[in-house]
């Protein structure tokens, strides 16, 4: 274990877990982890997927019971049966997934369970004069009566947290906030940060993304195994020291920039041209080359058309116009099905809701699109899908204690490279990522990584979108940039790097 | 001003509504006197009381099959209760009510705290109480007191030929009684919030199996309470009375505007669905060529449109789980 450095107080100690121990069957999923958050602080808990840190939060919150070690708030041990007991003591959490109510008004979710009432008889006047107070807090105004669903992800992520901050909150936990929000929103989701911090608010900050750990927190503490690595000044920690820490091994080969002459691919030349492809309304025209051994990356803002564009070449939407080629023979798309057929994959930048089928095993899985391509009249033998699917989990290094373990229950990583896994069965030619890394650990990252770029040796097109520029960068033989619903630039070789993709975006 | 989204499925049965009551007055000229509303809201009395029970229940995300049986239920039970033990109707009517709400609370507490869909609980409670129906009694009897021919002969006349009669006040007041408990408390609004997205209500503190328990409670003393009402206005009991109320009941929370998926609707709505289903069926009985199907077809028809009007509104939503509640 690291050394932890023992930081100056920037101010007493409002929340502190000594020894937090939770035991799982067959896993520890935290052990003996030390745990202290100031009043006035932002503190970044940090770790890779299956470090502990969920399961720290939900010890703090009453979700687990814990099974050892003890939970202090403001000097009182507390012991809290679910998260309305912990928000009732003053810590209140956001989840990554906004957990409110979506068919209620935006004053009711903030205000449920504690509305004003006058002879047992909700007084609204009152408790909407309340809401209106709690939104001003964040200097939110919008109208408090229309439904929550119908305003943004990013402003339901707000007014998750002016609820929790009305609650007259000590302890304020976003566990991955920033995840579904665009690069404005995150700074406004920083000035507010840091307004509650001014107040006095003790805030615990999980999230995957390194530079925001630096834009604003003040502390980090780093957990790796369910164990504590230590806990750091944010100031004085460095980032490629933060990220031994998190990885417990150095990683240089991320950044490694793949060139166009180091692929290996030497079979046939297979082509896929899309040309003019479009949809009103939805994007314009676009036109794209991809070769078979060759990765293409499709770079630009979030809403820029990215995740457009692969729906349209995969047939989630039907495009208006526009056609797409292989070998120079037009491919009709009118669904996923005939994209499928035609040996296209889709990697869909939602996992959780678009990719996985969270009940069914890691084999199942697997199996989804070889199956689907075969048709249901020719099942696959047990026995072959069974090889297949332990050959894919030994080849991916998929963390799964066997193939019948459903998919929702593995890590965020492995549950993208068991879609991974499911096209590589299929051998598609052009398998679309979208957001291949998105809400996976560095760890795993790297694993993803690597993988797309052994995919490409083999003889696959890949086409991938990313927010992350470095990664882009990193691995892609030619870039096309995005911005508005319109494709406005494309690089190659030497021009691809970070100051020309964001000057294609900017210009 | 822009229209709150969640009034749309009710702006759309007020205008179903005043489309078919236009209609009925632009035909018949008979339609426009305060004689067929009273009737309207007589006749329906015991569908709407049952259906505003059945709106708490949709609201939360459940379904009640047991309605149509309790209503049968509680008039045999207060038949037996009048003609075999000398009981007055009153408070007959009082132990019919707190049966029918504990036999509700227990599927509630089965509901909620053995985690099993509501759908099945209430068809066992279906089947369960009708079948109870013919044990205490086999057939249709009338039940005889002075009380009862008081409460169908109490009328309070309304300008034009029409009155109001003791099972139209009864509803009204429950109807009433509906929109204050769902509105204007705390037990109302966690109803919503359930509906809406369990899981999430979960986090937000919720009393959620308190909640569901009493969801199912009061949907069995709203249809007890609609039993005794069908019980005084026929003033007979019959075993097999009511066969399909609960589905009636369902149609009018729906046509009224009510989300099946849960978390959005009005008692009111409800109140307006009934209403509809009654001007559809008099509509039909005016015309006199039709056969009484037509109002099932009717009825289908604009079940139809409601149910994707809802889906039309709802897949606007963002953040909405998929298949919330």
């Amino acid at each position: 274990m690291a050394q932890a450095t023992q930081p100056q107080q920037t101010g007493k100690t409002v929340l502190s877990v000594r020894g937090a121990g939770k035991f799982f069957p067959g896993v520890k999923a935290l052990q003996d982890v030390d745990f202290d958050l100031h009043e006035g602080e932002i503190h970044a808990l940090l770790g890779e997927n299956g470090a502990g840190k969920s399961t720290l939060i939900k010890v703090i919150t009453g979700v687990h019971p814990r099974d050892a070690g003890s939970v202090t708030l403001n000097g009182t041990e507390i012991h809290p049966n679910h998260p309305g007991d912990a928000q009732a003591l003053g810590i209140s959490t956001v989840f990554q997934e906004v957990n409110l109510i979506p068919t209620l008004s935006v004053a009711e979710n903030l205000m449920l369970e504690r509305q004003t009432r006058k002879f047992g008889l909700i007084a609204w006047k009152k408790t909407d004069e309340d809401a209106k107070a709690a939104l001003e807090i964040l200097g939110l105004d919008i109208d408090i009566h229309r439904p929550l669903g119908s305003y943004s992800v990013a402003i339901q992520q707000l007014v998750a947290i002016a609820r929790a901050v009305a609650l007259d909150a000590r302890v304020l936990i976003l566990d991955e906030p920033t995840a579904s929000l665009d690069a404005e929103e995150i700074k406004s989701l920083f000035r507010i940060m840091r307004d509650l911090k001014a107040k006095g608010l003790g805030i615990v900050f999980v999230t995957h993304f390194l530079d925001q750990v630096y834009a604003v927190t003040d502390r980090i503490t780093v957990l790796r195994n369910g164990e504590l690595v230590g806990t750091f000044v944010t100031k004085e920690l460095e980032q490629i020291d933060l990220i031994n820490h998190m990885l417990g091994h150095e990683l240089a080969e991320v950044s490694a920039h793949r060139h166009q002459d180091e692929g290996n691919y030497t079979g046939p030349k297979r082509e896929i041209q899309v040309k003019n492809l479009g949809k009103k309304r939805v994007l314009e025209p676009v036109s794209l080359d991809l070769q078979a051994g060759e990765i293409v990356g499709l770079a630009g803002l979030l809403g820029s058309g990215r995740t457009e564009l692969s729906e349209l070449i995969f047939g989630t939407q039907r495009a208006d116009s526009g056609l797409v080629f292989m070998d120079g023979e037009p491919v009709m798309l009118r669904s996923p099905r005939h994209a499928i057929r035609a040996g296209f994959g889709l990697c869909p930048e939602d996992r959780k809701q678009d990719g996985i089928v969270a009940e069914l095993s890691v084999r199942e899985n697997i199996m989804l699109a070889l199956q689907g391509r075969r048709g249901w009249l020719r099942p696959i033998p047990r026995a072959e899908q069974q090889q297949l699917a332990d050959k894919m989990i030994k080849a991916l290094g998929i963390a799964t204690p066997d193939s019948e373990k459903p998919v929702g229950q593995l890590s965020g990583g492995n549950q993208q490279k068991v879609i991974l896994a499911r096209w590589l069965v299929s051998k598609p030619l052009l398998l679309i990522l979208d957001e291949p890394t998105r809400g996976i650990d560095v760890g795993a990252h790297a694993d993803i990584i690597k993988l797309i770029k052994e995919l490409c040796d083999e003889g696959l097109a890949l086409l991938v979108a990313s927010s992350e520029l470095d990664e882009i960068v990193a691995f892609a033989d030619r870039v096309a940039v995005m911005r508005d619903r319109e494709k406005v630039s494309e690089l190659t070789g030497a021009e691809i790097t970070q100051e020309n993709i964001i000057e294609a975006i900017a210009r | 001003m822009k229209i709150n989204e969640r009034f749309y499925p009710l702006v759309a049965t007020l205008a179903v509504l005043a489309l078919l009551y236009g209609y009925g007055i632009f035909e018949h000229r008979a339609f426009s006197d305060t004689y067929v509303l009273g009737a309207l809201l007589t006749d329906n009395a015991f569908l709407i009381i049952t259906a505003v029970g059945m709106t708490f229940v949709i609201l939360s995300g459940g379904i009640d099959l047991s309605v149509g049986s309790m209503i049968a239920f509680v008039g045999v039970l207060m038949a037996e209760l009048v003609t075999g033990f000398g009981m007055h109707p009153v408070l007959a009517a009082v132990i019919s009510i707190i049966v029918g709400s504990a036999f509700g609370a227990l599927m509630g507490v089965l509901i909620a705290k053995f985690d099993i869909q509501p759908f099945i609980i209430t068809l066992a409670g279906m089947f369960f109480l009708r079948g109870m129906c013919f044990l205490i009694n086999l057939d249709s009897v009338p039940i005889d007191h002075s009380f009862v021919s008081e409460f169908s002969g109490f009328k309070i006349p309304l300008p034009g030929r029409g009155w109001l009669t003791a099972s139209a006040v009864l509803m009204i007041l429950t109807v009433i009684g509906g929109i204050i408990i769902a509105h204007y408390t705390r037990f109302g609004r966690n109803v919503y919030a359930i509906g809406g997205d369990r899981q999430s209500a979960e986090l937000l503190g919720t009393p959620v199996h308190a909640t569901i328990i009493r969801v199912y409670a009061l949907s069995g003393f709203f249809s007890a309470l609609s039993g005794v009402v069908f019980a005084f206005y026929t003033a007979s009991a019959y075993p097999l009375a009511a066969v399909g109320v609960e589905l009636d009941a369902i149609a009018a929370v729906v046509i009224g505007g009510t989300l099946l998926t849960g978390g959005m609707g009005f008692v009111i709505g409800t109140f307006f669905g009934g209403i509809i289903m009654g001007v559809i069926q008099t509509l039909i009985a005016f015309d006199g060529s039709l056969n009484s199907w037509w109002t099932k077809i009717m009825i289908g028809a604009l079940l139809f449109g409601f149910i994707v009007l809802q889906r039309l509104i709802t897949r606007s939503f963002s953040g909405m789980r998929a298949g919330a509640g």
